[in-house]
């Protein structure tokens, strides 16, 4: 990546977040969690699981055995005309899509919706290098237009509401806009026209690379990946290498997973199969295939899953976390639990180690996830690489965090120094304590207390156990004042 | 019977001692003979799940020796605490060693209250009497980690005189998480403040929630936000027989 990568500050981040845009994420995900809920539970319950866990083998035999598919993948799209790159990180990818541009003196680009794109700040090098770039995806458009980044990876302008959208419309492309949905689709779709018509080049990403046939398959829901790979004389795709897998027997599984946990529907709108070269469509097909630390992640076998992702978004729409921090809070380019695995993988913990943190690990993104990623497994995973580093990373965890653990294992290591703590806390709370709470506590506490009371420490149940067994089962149970300070 | 032994879990024994008592109290009204390993400290959770492997490891391995000179089953209130023993302790120390032995045997004694109740007891009435409007919290790792879906409200719908309501994202994350609270406090306040709304929402005199650290967090929520409810632990539902609140 061109500029220096920032480290990311979750608790900042959260405190920039407005009310409105937490209002708006949440309101998006409500709808979106009914309606995927609902076809789910037409599919059925247990035949969703069962496709699930095939979903989740298929995934992983496809990432274990990247050696043969990958190579495959290459030899059938080169038979059908198109042609095929290797990158190895971001500028790579970068330079090959810029230096094709160049040969074909390319002046504006159209862009499909891409995840891998923005994690290389394609948009970014391409501008730097004069080409003008339009992201034809409505969401995309908006958080473009509105010089954003996206807040979720397949509804980018989730946090917005349709006033704000109509009021960005009005500023910037001088257009009378009501904050009416199919109006305001209406006005992008008249201004982008006009550019997927005169456009050298389309860029798109892919969901999927079937190695069988050398196809790539988009699926997109308003036509516009069908139109950027299609109309431009050149057609230039950028996948991530874990992507690829080994046959259209599988596409079938992925795809019910993946438009029923996206969308809540059946089939996506546009399933657009590309092969090569075809008589209609661009003269040129090129497909970047990109690493960018994703061999890396896959040399390490619990971290590995991360890869399976089909980026269908629903870990994100069910995450309580992301639904009280909005999208931005996460720093990077992907959001929610699988920004929270993939950002700290991609980046390094020492940048980004404080994003595994960012989870209560109650669970519910494992449950949702359509191809069975163990998220909080690997999150636990990423916390342990930034405390005590492993294989991957050196530790970047903070000396304070460092020098409690080693205390707080001394204490609760012997039963006397734990006993003693227990006696401790109950005579040194004694200035905070009003009634059965201790309102607020000095620093680092404070960090506990500023968001509710602590209970104070109140029994003992020790002393409680040791005199009723030398009475005999004599004392009440359940008054829990015998020791009392 | 064989009799349980305790598993109180650090935090019940230093800030929820009244929960425990109610739990030997009930435990014995039901005719089982408790014990209570002394030696018993942390099982080792908070610093596995902060990162500090190793310490949870070593937090493991003692605790492991505390209940291995003991028999019968391990009974703790808290869902967190016994998953944590039983699904994580045989994957903390490599196959084929001693040490994978012996947790894989304690990961077999361990169970949560309510599932030691209705799975070993097969009881779903104990005799309790408590007349009030009770919403229940479905704690995340109760449900979702050990997979104790339904027994609370078995016991619940059992209790004379209670009546059982509604809570809306009732298995909504209550935003304690053990180091996320204190690392990212702002969001956890969010997310109890959701989960007190949906409480003060639902109707109920009294919130069950059966699992130390969503308790604390939750009642701590409920002051904040100065509402009447009550949160109280199932225990203390179950340990109930004149009717008090």
């Amino acid at each position: 990546m061109k500029e220096p990568m920032e480290k990311i500050d979750f608790r900042a981040n959260v405190q920039q977040a407005s009310p409105a845009v937490i209002a708006a994420t949440r309101n998006s995900t409500r709808t979106a969690l009914r309606i995927r809920g609902d076809v789910v539970h037409a599919f059925g319950e247990e035949r969703w699981q069962r496709l699930r866990q095939a979903g989740h083998d298929l995934r992983l035999h496809s990432l274990t055995h990247l050696d043969r598919y990958l190579p495959l993948l290459e030899e059938r799209v080169t038979a059908a005309g198109g042609r095929v790159h290797w990158a190895a990180d971001a500028a790579e990818a970068n330079g090959i899509v810029r230096e094709i541009a160049a040969r074909h003196n390319v002046r504006s680009i159209v862009k499909s919706k891409s995840m891998v794109s923005e994690e290389i700040g394609l948009n970014h090098s391409l501008e730097a290098a004069g080409l003008r770039v339009y992201e034809t995806d409505l969401g995309e458009f908006i958080v473009q237009l509105a010089g954003q980044k996206p807040s979720h990876i397949t509804a980018p302008a989730l946090h917005m509401t349709k006033e704000e959208i109509a009021r960005l419309f009005r500023e910037k492309l001088k257009v009378d806009a009501r904050p009416v949905p199919e109006e305001l689709t209406e006005l992008a779709r008249q201004r982008l026209r006009p550019e997927f018509l005169s456009a050298g080049m389309g860029i798109s990403g892919g969901n999927f690379l079937i190695a069988e046939t050398g196809t790539l398959l988009i699926v997109t829901n308003e036509g516009n990946g069908r139109l950027s790979t299609t109309l431009p004389p050149v057609h230039v795709a950028i996948v991530g290498i874990e992507k690829v897998i080994p046959d259209w027997e599988s596409a079938a599984v992925l795809l019910k997973l993946l438009a029923r946990s996206t969308s809540g529907s059946k089939i996506t709108a546009y399933n657009t199969c590309i092969t090569g070269t075809r008589e209609a469509g661009p003269q040129e097909f090129h497909l970047v295939l990109l690493d960018n630390g994703r061999s890396r992640i896959l040399a390490d076998p619990i971290a590995r899953e991360t890869l399976l992702c089909i980026r269908c978004g629903a870990c994100m729409n069910i995450c309580p976390v992301y639904n009280n921090v909005g999208g931005h809070a996460y720093g990077g380019v992907y959001q929610g639990p699988i920004g929270a695995m993939l950002t700290p993988q991609l980046m390094g913990t020492r940048l980004a180690g404080g994003l595994p943190f960012a989870s209560t690990l109650c669970g519910a993104c494992a449950e949702f996830c359509p191809v069975m990623i163990p998220i909080p497994e690997i999150l636990l995973h990423l916390r342990h690489r930034f405390v005590e580093g492993d294989a991957c990373e050196g530790p970047s965890v903070p000396g304070l965090l460092k020098a409690a653990a080693w205390a707080g294992r001394r204490v609760l290591g012997s039963p006397s120094l734990y006993r003693l703590g227990g006696r401790m806390a109950r005579t040194l709370q004694a200035p905070f304590r009003r009634g059965d709470w201790l309102p607020s506590l000095p620093a680092p506490l404070n960090r506990w207390t500023a968001a509710r009371p602590f209970p104070a420490f109140r029994g003992d149940f020790r002393s409680w156990w040791g005199k009723r067994t030398a009475a005999g089962s004599a004392v009440e149970p359940g008054t829990g004042r015998g020791a009392r300070p | 019977m064989e009799p349980v032994q305790l598993f109180v879990t650090c935090m019940a024994e230093n800030l929820l001692a009244d929960v425990l008592e109610k739990m030997v109290g009930l435990l014995e009204r039901l005719g089982v003979q408790c014990e209570f390993p002394a030696d018993q400290t942390c099982c080792g959770q908070p610093f596995y799940n902060s990162g500090f492997q190793r310490e949870g490891r070593e937090m493991a391995l003692r605790w492991m020796e505390v209940f291995a000179a003991t028999a019968g089953p391990i009974v703790a209130p808290s869902g967190s605490c016994v998953e944590f023993v039983k699904h994580r302790y045989p994957l903390l120390f490599p196959e084929g060693s001693p040490e994978r032995a012996l947790a894989v045997r304690t990961a077999a004694r361990v169970r949560e209250l309510s599932q030691f109740l209705v799975g070993d007891l097969k009881r779903s009435d104990v005799g309790a009497s408590f007349p009030h409007r009770v919403a229940c919290h479905s704690p995340c790792h109760l449900t979702r980690g050990l997979g104790v879906r339904t027994e609370q409200q078995t016991l619940l719908k059992a209790v004379q005189g209670l009546e059982l309501i509604d809570l809306n994202e009732s298995d909504t994350c209550c935003g304690f998480g053990g180091i996320f609270s204190v690392v990212y406090p702002e969001v956890s306040q969010a997310m109890v403040e959701a989960k007190v709304r949906n409480i003060a929402a639902s109707g109920a005199e009294v919130v069950v929630v059966s699992e130390p650290g969503c308790l604390v967090n939750i009642r701590g929520g409920l002051a904040k936000m100065n509402s009447t409810v009550k949160a109280m632990h199932l225990v203390e539902i179950l340990a109930a027989q004149g009717g008090g609140r």
